[in-house]
């Protein structure tokens, strides 16, 4: 990624409201650099969708001003934006054929027959669709169209594209698979690209960074990995993944680990992450996937559980454990180990360590 | 060769299915027999009933069979014969005696005026004809007009089994004796301008039901669903008055001592000395007529603009489209069923409009509804009347044949 200007998209203090009684979006401060795929992820309602819409010209903020490039666009109506979109169920137009789909922001744009023709050529060969120029939208499947709507909100070269859950229409297959081709679309283009979606998978494929939408604010930005690892809250940390979550309360504070005494009474060696003092309550966040069972090493936290439940997933089993009086506790075992033998009413030992137990808000 | 296949019970899969799929096909159609019988024999049979009226005159053959059967050997270039005129001299005294004389006078009459009185006439006298004297004269005696040979032309027309005529008449042209076909004189003209005038304000009322739908549906459209109720009910609310209580309502608005034109004068917009004609004229049959059917027009186009996604238009400014372009090359296209099965609608609905012209079209704003209206009632020349609705009839066939061509009516959506 070669970042020209790390705040080519600006959102400064927007707030949206519909109604004038509810905020959907609340203070958003949101820097997008030049070349970046960036995705907004949240729930519905969260007000992600709002922001791109804002950001596309469909909607005005209600306070706050949207730079673009560096200038302000909250008064340039959208067709003169030069802003490409992808819509959530494409609309593409039902009575134009794959080709004038296409060239129709070209000539909107004067540009001449023969310049189409090539550009036209070039961004189906580029979505590999090249032979298909005649036919009607109609006669093409999900996952056509959607190529060509990615076709057409590129075709004119903007410097960025919207998308907005352009991909929750197709069957989960096709969904993988148009994930990576947008990605390589991204990385050979060098397109700025801001993504709506509520699918974390989507997210993390694709994104360079990641900004997560709840109750009209951003939760955390940034990278993916850094979103699943260190989850900064425990909205973040529950809607990313999978979780398992202790509450408690802290006893005992210093850098880099805290003790919290969980509401079953056991004391559970944590990583303290938004919590400061002791007294406070705290939610624990532990992946799945980082509680070894059986220990042998050295752990800061070994505890006996029961085994309550085991859902056979192909590739891994989840085990549904009662630990430290939590009947949810999910285990992941990788379906490799085998050997394992597992049955209801079992008594498993696990352990992780107290840095991968993450003591968020509560 | 391809193996029998059969069910599980033995029997051969084809005849099998046929039996199912019969059995089937029977439910369907006696659920639709009612309405399909009600239908042939309260619709379609009186209706080309009606329309066999416009080309036939087998009673007024049957009344002077042999008359019109030695009348076929007389080329009309002089005076008739005795055997013509005793032949009907005979033909007529029968008719006199069983009393359908009055018919012929009727009959004859649309062929040629004047022979009511003519045939009135004659037969109060043919009691006073001497048999053995010469025919011809004696008729000439009793009327003059027996001497112009042009009535017993009338009367040799007059008495064919079926005839065109009325066709040519429905287009203000008449045949002469000789076979040719010319107009009739000018201050007769009246149909021609009447099916000009009916094919104008057809075409005008579906143009102002357009304007006038076109935003009104879109808004409808686009409406959350609790407003665009409260609309819809508007428009449809016309549909739940009787016409004739809209139509009388549009005469108390638009006479010259009506609503509007008080509202005006009190404005001061108009003189009280200059109100407005806006009724029994084009102008009443134009308002009244647009506004009754304007139902006809909103109803497809909202059918068909519900189903167009907001985000093409949105897509379409995305790229750089103004709105107005973008409405002109995305949205009208996309609108262009609702239109045209909205236009044939009311296309269709305004051609053979009555009610409304009757009542505020006056004289300059009658249509050719009310003139086969009159024929039925009050000329009584049905045959005309039925020439007239048959080239109605073909004239929407081939409208609807048109709009099957170009759009399908398969298209056609009313909600």
């Amino acid at each position: 990624m070669n970042s020209n200007k790390s705040d080519f998209v600006k959102f400064e203090q927007v707030d949206k409201s519909y109604d004038g009684k509810e905020l959907v979006v609340k203070g958003l401060d949101l820097d997008i650099a030049e070349g970046e795929f960036l995705t907004l992820l949240g729930p519905s309602g969260s007000g992600k969708t709002t922001t791109l819409m804002m950001l596309a010209g469909f909607e005005t903020p209600t306070n706050g001003e949207i730079y673009f490039d560096g200038r302000p666009i909250n008064n340039i109506p959208p067709h003169k934006r030069g802003i490409g979109m992808v819509f959530q169920n494409y609309a593409l137009f039902p009575h134009l054929s794959v080709y004038e789909n296409l060239a129709f922001p070209l000539k909107v744009r004067k540009v001449n027959k023969s310049e189409i023709e090539e550009r036209i050529n070039k961004t189906l060969k580029m979505v590999s669709l090249t032979g298909f120029e005649n036919r009607m939208p109609a006669q093409l499947s999900g996952g056509q169209q959607q190529r060509v709507a990615v076709a057409r909100a590129l075709v004119f070269d903007p410097k960025l594209v919207l998308m907005d859950e352009p991909l929750g229409a197709l069957d989960k297959n096709l969904r993988e698979s148009m994930q990576y081709e947008l990605k390589h679309i991204h990385e050979s283009l060098g397109v700025t690209v801001v993504y709506v979606t509520h699918d974390q998978g989507e997210a993390l494929t694709m994104s360079n960074r990641i900004a997560v939408f709840n109750d009209g604010k951003v939760q955390q930005l940034s990278g993916p990995n850094e979103l699943y690892e260190t989850p900064v809250n425990s909205f973040v940390a529950s809607f990313i993944g999978e979780n398992n979550t202790f509450t408690g309360t802290v006893k005992e504070i210093a850098s880099g680990s805290a003790k919290i005494e969980t509401d079953s009474g056991e004391t559970i060696i944590a990583n303290p992450i938004a919590v400061n003092s002791s007294g406070e309550k705290s939610r624990i966040s532990l992946r799945p996937e980082r509680v070894s069972i059986d220990p042998n090493e050295q752990l800061e936290n070994k505890f006996t559980s029961e085994i309550r439940e085991i859902i056979y997933h192909g590739d891994h089993t989840r085990v549904r454990v009662n630990l430290l009086g939590n009947d949810d506790f999910i285990l992941k075992v990788p379906n490799a180990s085998s050997d394992l033998k597992l049955n209801v009413g079992d008594k498993l030992d696990l352990g992780w360590s107290s840095h991968d137990c993450r003591a968020l808000d509560y | 060769m391809t193996a029998e296949i059969r069910t599980s019970d033995g029997e051969l899969l084809s005849v099998k299915l046929k039996k199912v799929e019969r059995r089937r096909r029977t439910t369907a159609f006696l659920l639709a027999a009612p309405l399909l019988f009600f239908i042939v024999f309260a619709y379609v049979i009186p209706i080309f009933q009606m329309l066999g009226r416009s080309i036939d005159n087998a009673e007024m053959n049957s009344f002077l069979t042999e008359t019109h059967e030695v009348m076929q050997t007389w080329d009309g270039g002089e005076m008739p014969g005795e055997d013509v005129t005793s032949t009907f001299y005979y033909e007529l005294k029968t008719a006199v005696e069983n009393k359908y004389h009055g018919k012929i006078a009727t009959r004859l009459n649309y062929e040629k005026g004047g022979f009511t009185s003519l045939i009135k006439k004659t037969s109060r006298k043919l009691k006073d004809f001497d048999e053995n004297a010469n025919f011809l004269d004696q008729f000439i005696d009793v009327h003059k007009k027996w001497g112009d040979i042009e009535y017993w032309q009338a009367l040799k027309r007059g008495t064919d089994a079926y005839h065109f005529r009325k066709y040519l008449t429905t287009f203000d042209y008449e045949q002469r004796f000789d076979g040719s076909i010319e107009r009739i004189p000018e201050k007769l003209r009246i149909n021609v301008t009447l099916w000009l005038r009916t094919i104008f304000v057809a075409v005008g009322v579906t143009f102002c039901c357009f304007i006038l739908a076109y935003p009104i549906s879109h808004l409808l459209s686009v409406l959350p669903t609790r407003y665009s109720n409260l609309l819809m009910i508007c428009v449809l609310l016309p549909f739940w008055t009787s016409l004739l209580v809209r139509t009388s309502s549009w005469m108390v608005l638009l006479q010259k001592q009506g609503v509007l034109n008080d509202t005006l004068v009190s404005l001061g917009f108009v003189a009280d000395e200059s109100r407005l004609e806006l009724m029994y004229n084009m102008t009443g049959t134009f308002i009244a007529m647009t506004q009754i059917l304007l139902p006809f027009m909103v109803l497809p186009l909202y059918s068909v603009m519900k189903t167009i996604s907001p985000s093409l238009m949105r897509a379409a400014t995305s790229m750089g489209a103004t709105p107005f372009h973008a409405f002109r090359k995305i949205y009208f296209p996309l609108t262009y069923a609702g239109i045209s099965a909205g236009s044939i609608l009311v296309f269709v609905l305004a051609i053979g409009y009555y009610i409304t012209p009757a009542l505020v079209g006056g004289a300059k704003g009658i249509l050719i509804s009310n003139r086969i209206a009159y024929h039925m009632q009050q000329s009584l020349d049905w045959s005309l009347a039925t020439a007239m609705a048959t080239v109605l009839l073909i004239a929407v066939l081939v409208v609807y044949w048109l709009y099957n061509k170009i759009v399908g009516i398969d298209n056609m959506r009313l909600g």
